[in-house]
C-alpha cells in the first residue's frame, strides 16, 4: 500500500519536474499518468501489483475535487450579479460539448466498424 | 467546564475539523445520492460543496481556514490523477483500435465546447475578464486555471467555473447520452471526459469501468487540445 501510494507521488514528481523543465502546457499528474502508462507496458507485473491500491483510490474520485469546489463560496457576489447568465452558459455549451463528442465517437465507430454489442 | 463554543474555537484553529468534516459530509452526500437511486441533481459532489458552504457561511470561518483542512483532501488529486494510468493500460487493446474515433471526437467536443461557451456568453452580454475565464472551463482545473492566466482571465474563477462545468456534465450526461441514442461506454465515457473533465471522469467511472477510462483518456487530451485551441477561438472572436 505504501509502496504503490509511493510509486504514485514519483510518477507526479517526474511529470511535474519534466513539465516545468520543457516548459509543457500539459499538467504535472498528467504527464505522469503518460509515463506510468509507457512504464505499464514495459513491465505488466507493476501492473498487477498496484491495480488493487489504485482501483480503489479512483472508486473516491469524486471526494477529491470537493476542497476545490468549496472555493465557489469566495464567488458568491459575482454569482448573485451574473449567476443566472454564467449558469445558462455552462449548461449549453456543456451539454452541446458531450453531445458533439458521443456523436462523432459514434459515427466513426460505425465507419470504422469498431462497433460492438453491450 | 469547558463550554461547546471553546471546543469549537479550540477546533476550528487545527485541520481536523474540516478535514473530518469534508469526509463526513462527503460520506454522507453519498449515500443521499445512492438512496435517491442516483438522481442526478443529488450529486455527491455538488451535495458536499452545498452542505459545506453553508457550514463556512453560517460559521463565518473563512474559505483559507477551511482549506488548511482539506488540503490533505485535495492533496490526493494528483496521486489519483497519476493513477488514472492503470485503468488506461487495462482498456490499452481497445484505445487502438479507437484511435480514429478518438481523435475525431476529440477535436469536435472541444472545438464545441469553447466556442460555445464564448458564443452564448456573448450573446448574453458576458464580456470582458469573466468572458475570458470561461474559454478553457472544460479542461482540468490545473490546465484551465494555467490558460487563463496566461490569457488575462481571472484564474480563482476559472476554477470555480471548471467545478461547475464538471458538475452540470455529471448531472446531464446520461439523460443526454441515452436521449442520443449513444449505448457504447467508450463513446459515452470519452466524450464526458473532453467536456466535464476529472469530475466527469469520476461520474464515468460510477457508471462502468470502461467509460471512466476513456473518461481518463478525454480529460488527460483535452488539456493539452485547450490550451491551443482556447486563445486562438478568443482571438478569432475578438
Amino acid at each position: 500500500m505504501i509502496r504503490h501510494l509511493f510509486l504514485l507521488l514519483l510518477y507526479q514528481l517526474i511529470g511535474e519536474s519534466l513539465a516545468r523543465a520543457l516548459n509543457l502546457p500539459l499538467p504535472g499528474p498528467v504527464l505522469g499518468m503518460l509515463l506510468l502508462f509507457l512504464t505499464f507496458l514495459a513491465a505488466p507485473q507493476l501492473y498487477d501489483a498496484v491495480r488493487g491500491t489504485v482501483t480503489g483510490l479512483l472508486s473516491h474520485l469524486s471526494l477529491l475535487f470537493v476542497p476545490v469546489g468549496v472555493g465557489v463560496v469566495q464567488y458568491l457576489g459575482l454569482m448573485k450579479q451574473e449567476g443566472i447568465e454564467l449558469l445558462i452558459v455552462l449548461v449549453v455549451s456543456t451539454a452541446l460539448a458531450i453531445a458533439a463528442g458521443a456523436l462523432a465517437f459514434h459515427i466513426l465507430l460505425k465507419i470504422t466498424g469498431q462497433e460492438e454489442r453491450p | 467546564m469547558t463550554t461547546l463554543t471553546d471546543i469549537w474555537s479550540y477546533l476550528a484553529q487545527g485541520p481536523l475539523l474540516w478535514l473530518g468534516l469534508t469526509l463526513g459530509i462527503y460520506i454522507l452526500s453519498d449515500w443521499v445520492f445512492m438512496k435517491s437511486g442516483r438522481f442526478p441533481l443529488c450529486n455527491p459532489v455538488l451535495l458536499s460543496i452545498i452542505g459545506l458552504g453553508i457550514l463556512l457561511v453560517v460559521t463565518g470561518t473563512s474559505y483559507d481556514t477551511y482549506f488548511q483542512g482539506a488540503q490533505f483532501v485535495h492533496f490526493m488529486l494528483g496521486p489519483a490523477t497519476v493513477g488514472l494510468a492503470v485503468p488506461l493500460f487495462a482498456n490499452a487493446q481497445n484505445i487502438r483500435k479507437t484511435a480514429l474515433p478518438m481523435a475525431v471526437a476529440l477535436l469536435v467536443g472541444s472545438t464545441v465546447a469553447v466556442t460555445s461557451a464564448l458564443l452564448v456568453a456573448e450573446m448574453l452580454g458576458i464580456h470582458g475578464q469573466v468572458l475570458i475565464s470561461l474559454a478553457p472551463k472544460s479542461a482540468t482545473a490545473p490546465v484551465a486555471i494555467g490558460i487563463s492566466e496566461r490569457m488575462g482571465g481571472l484564474p480563482t474563477l476559472t476554477a470555480a467555473l471548471v467545478l461547475m462545468t464538471g458538475i452540470i456534465g455529471a448531472i446531464i450526461a446520461p439523460q443526454l447520452l441515452n436521449v442520443l441514442g449513444v449505448r457504447d461506454w467508450r463513446a459515452r465515457g470519452f466524450a464526458v471526459g473532453v467536456a466535464a473533465h476529472g469530475i466527469g471522469t469520476a461520474r464515468a467511472f460510477q457508471a462502468h469501468e470502461r467509460a471512466g477510462a476513456f473518461a481518463g483518456i478525454g480529460m488527460g487530451l483535452n488539456a493539452l487540445l485547450t490550451s491551443v485551441l482556447a486563445p486562438y477561438v478568443l482571438h478569432l472572436m475578438q
